[in-house]
């Protein structure tokens, strides 16, 4: 078992003729995943690497009934290429692209509330299924299954996690990036009701980071309705006030909100162990296991 | 991407926000020029990025030419929490009997833009936000719909703003939230709004921050971030491409994604280390992206020693090590000790591939910030 995304997964890469979609598209396809088609603009009839490439996203679903898209648009028109997969009623669209004006990610975060779709990122390294489906950016070969559940709003920070569990034996049913924008699809609180529900995740690993306060928010979750243990880490403690650190979402705000320190805090309250480095976080996920 | 003041008012000014008369002074010259065509009383005022400059000393008004001059003297050149004024808006004094607080930001958690309203103008409104949240009436604005004018009404008569200039203060309000939109802004902000005692609405300050995300379809804005970045380091990472953030220590750091380097940050801080910056290298590392990163952790006078974390998804271990390699078979000398860590995909290859001669590595994150550490701590004895 797992969440979002098995091996029955059928995914449409909208920009799949540019370097970026090209590439991961065939990385997805060694990996096992069932990429059906291709949707680009201009470019429908063609193919790349045997996969069908249609005008838009609603021809390919019709034709390879697809159910799922990733997103590797360049940021201008990364937020029509995210909207026409949320009219294409998708259940779920993955954007890669980094680098969205926040505003844009507002109007998308309008219409979601108005379809069934999830979306995960933007700015997000994208999800997987070990042995089963990987949709994104992330690196097959450090994966392994299991039944260890991960989150992250970073991509090689989950990297780093991830290896320090596959090192140790400890197999993941699903990771998911979240993105490390301001304004994103999925929320910890979302992907952390789902590894809830999934009676194959036995314990979570939560990364967040400085900026918002989606981690209190999935703090206060965690305490009071879920049963699955979970460990955390947090990135950005020695970030000053008012610097983007690399994400556009990973802020500090002058006043103090968004603090590393105070999502730490929200954690431990909410009883989850939160590590002060990637191998302690392994420790914690050993320790429940 | 943050506009100076005097940038922000141009952009105010333009869109019909009244704003005092003013003049960018480079020079104690250039100022008193300034004073002499606006008058007195006059403002001189740091041009930095820096929240309560006043208290800071870095805005003065003078009531004469003699205090002009002092003033001009005394701010320009003078280190503002460690930035140096380099310009100074002179600004026709305003006599006000009111101060009131607008400003437009996103409201992130709601993803929906933000209109916010409060009578406790020209203080810091963070503190307000804190100890008296009531004090600030907000109004949120469907993104797809943008503002509707009663929405800018609403918020300021919910405020509390004297009847009598409410109407000209929603209209101030509801031009920001069409410049906020204009200009893909993060927040925009004027504190105070200053009432005159003939009851005229004026602009007195001015913030406005820019998405950086969306400065390729705002090519103005984007000249104006040429104009203001802090430091020379900064101004260097702009045109590198990078994203690079200074902070105050002595290890420098190199890494891939963001998680990561806050995370080395971090780590470096833990075992006992001072980081002195972020920087993101990103994926890929070719040996001209490493050459650049270098160089700037090379130029870096605080910089002792460096700590080069790189875990390879996509980005292929051997590729990378290959890339230090001739980055640093450039120097006649390695200015600064570095530690490499490679992880992920090819690491062990990439391992078996590096200098040694001109690196030192280390297996695991943390064995290699704890050298860097080390490393750095051995320069300051």
């Amino acid at each position: 078992m797992s969440i979002f995304v098995d091996d029955d997964t059928r995914v449409v890469v909208q920009g799949i003729t540019g370097g970026e979609g090209k590439f991961h598209a065939g990385q997805m396809i060694e990996y096992g995943t069932n990429v059906v088609a291709g949707a680009v603009p201009g470019k429908g009839g063609q193919a790349v690497d045997g996969v069908p490439v249609y005008d838009t996203v609603d021809e390919a679903v019709e034709a390879e009934d697809a159910d799922a898209s990733v997103i590797f648009v360049p940021p201008a028109f990364a937020a029509d290429a995210i909207f026409e997969s949320l009219d294409t009623d998708l259940d779920l669209a993955v954007a890669i692209t980094e680098g969205i004006p926040t505003q844009d990610m507002a109007k998308v975060k309008k219409r979601l509330g108005e379809t069934d779709t999830r979306l995960l990122g933007p700015n997000c390294p994208g999800i997987i299924t070990p042995s089963e489906a990987k949709l994104g950016i992330l690196p097959g070969n450090i994966f392994s299954d299991g039944n260890v559940g991960l989150v992250s709003r970073s991509g090689t920070l989950t990297y780093q996690v991830v290896d320090n569990l596959t090192e140790r034996g400890l197999g993941q049913s699903t990771a998911i990036g979240i993105g490390g924008d301001p304004i994103i699809g999925t929320s910890f609180i979302d992907a952390l009701a789902a590894f809830e529900a999934d009676p194959d995740t036995d314990a979570v690993v939560m990364c967040g980071e400085i900026g918002g306060e989606d981690e209190e928010q999935a703090a206060r979750f965690i305490g009071e309705q879920m049963d699955t243990p979970v460990a955390g880490f947090i990135a950005g403690r020695t970030a000053p006030p008012g610097k983007r650190m690399g994400h556009a979402g990973a802020i500090v705000s002058g006043s103090g909100t968004g603090t590393a320190q105070s999502k730490i805090d929200a954690l431990n309250d909410a009883g989850v162990p939160v590590g002060d480095t990637p191998e302690e976080v392994a420790d914690h996920v050993e320790d429940f296991l | 991407m943050k506009l100076h003041e005097h940038q922000a008012k141009t952009v105010f000014a333009d869109a019909g926000i009244p704003v005092p008369d003013s003049r960018l002074a480079t020079t104690v010259d250039e100022a008193l020029d300034a004073v002499d065509e606006i008058g007195y009383p006059a403002a001189i005022k740091a041009q930095v990025h820096v929240g309560g400059r006043g208290k800071a000393g870095g805005i003065k008004i003078a009531t004469d030419r003699e205090e002009a001059e002092e003033y001009a003297e005394e701010i320009l050149g003078m280190d503002l929490k460690g930035y140096t004024v380099d310009e100074v808006l002179v600004e026709a004094g305003v006599d006000f009997v009111d101060e009131l607080y607008v400003g437009v930001t996103m409201d992130r958690g709601e993803g929906e833009p933000v209109l916010m309203v409060s009578t406790e103008g020209g203080v810091n409104i963070e503190e307000v936000a804190e100890e008296n949240p009531d004090a600030i009436a907000r109004e949120h604005v469907d993104p797809a719909f943008g503002i509707h004018p009663y929405q800018a009404r609403k918020v300021v008569y919910e405020a509390g703003v004297d009847a009598d200039v409410a109407l000209d203060v929603a209209s101030i309000l509801s031009t920001l939230y069409d410049l906020y939109e204009e200009n893909d802004a993060s927040e925009i902000e004027v504190n105070p709004v200053m009432i005159t005692g003939d009851r005229d609405v004026v602009a007195a300050d001015a913030v406005m921050n820019i998405d950086e995300d969306a400065l390729f379809r705002q090519p103005e804005l984007a000249e104006m971030a040429e104009e203001s970045y802090e430091n020379d380091l900064e101004r260097k990472a702009g045109e590198y491409g990078f994203d690079y953030v200074r902070l105050s220590g002595n290890v420098g750091i190199i890494g891939n994604g963001a998680g990561l380097v806050m995370t080395t940050l971090d780590i470096v801080d833990y075992y006992g280390g001072s980081p002195a910056n972020f920087l993101d290298i990103g994926g890929g590392a070719k040996a001209e992206r490493v050459t650049q990163a270098l160089d700037m952790v090379f130029s870096d006078d605080n910089v002792d020693a460096v700590v080069f974390n790189i875990f390879g998804g996509i980005t292929r271990g051997d590729e990378v090590a290959k890339g230090i390699n001739e980055a640093l078979e450039g120097f006649d000398e390695i200015p600064k000790k570095m530690v490499v860590r490679l992880a992920g995909t090819n690491a062990e290859e990439g391992m078996e591939i590096l200098n040694t001669d001109l690196v030192e590595v280390e297996k695991t994150l943390e064995d290699a910030v704890q050298r860097a550490v080390k490393n750095a701590e051995e320069m300051t004895q």
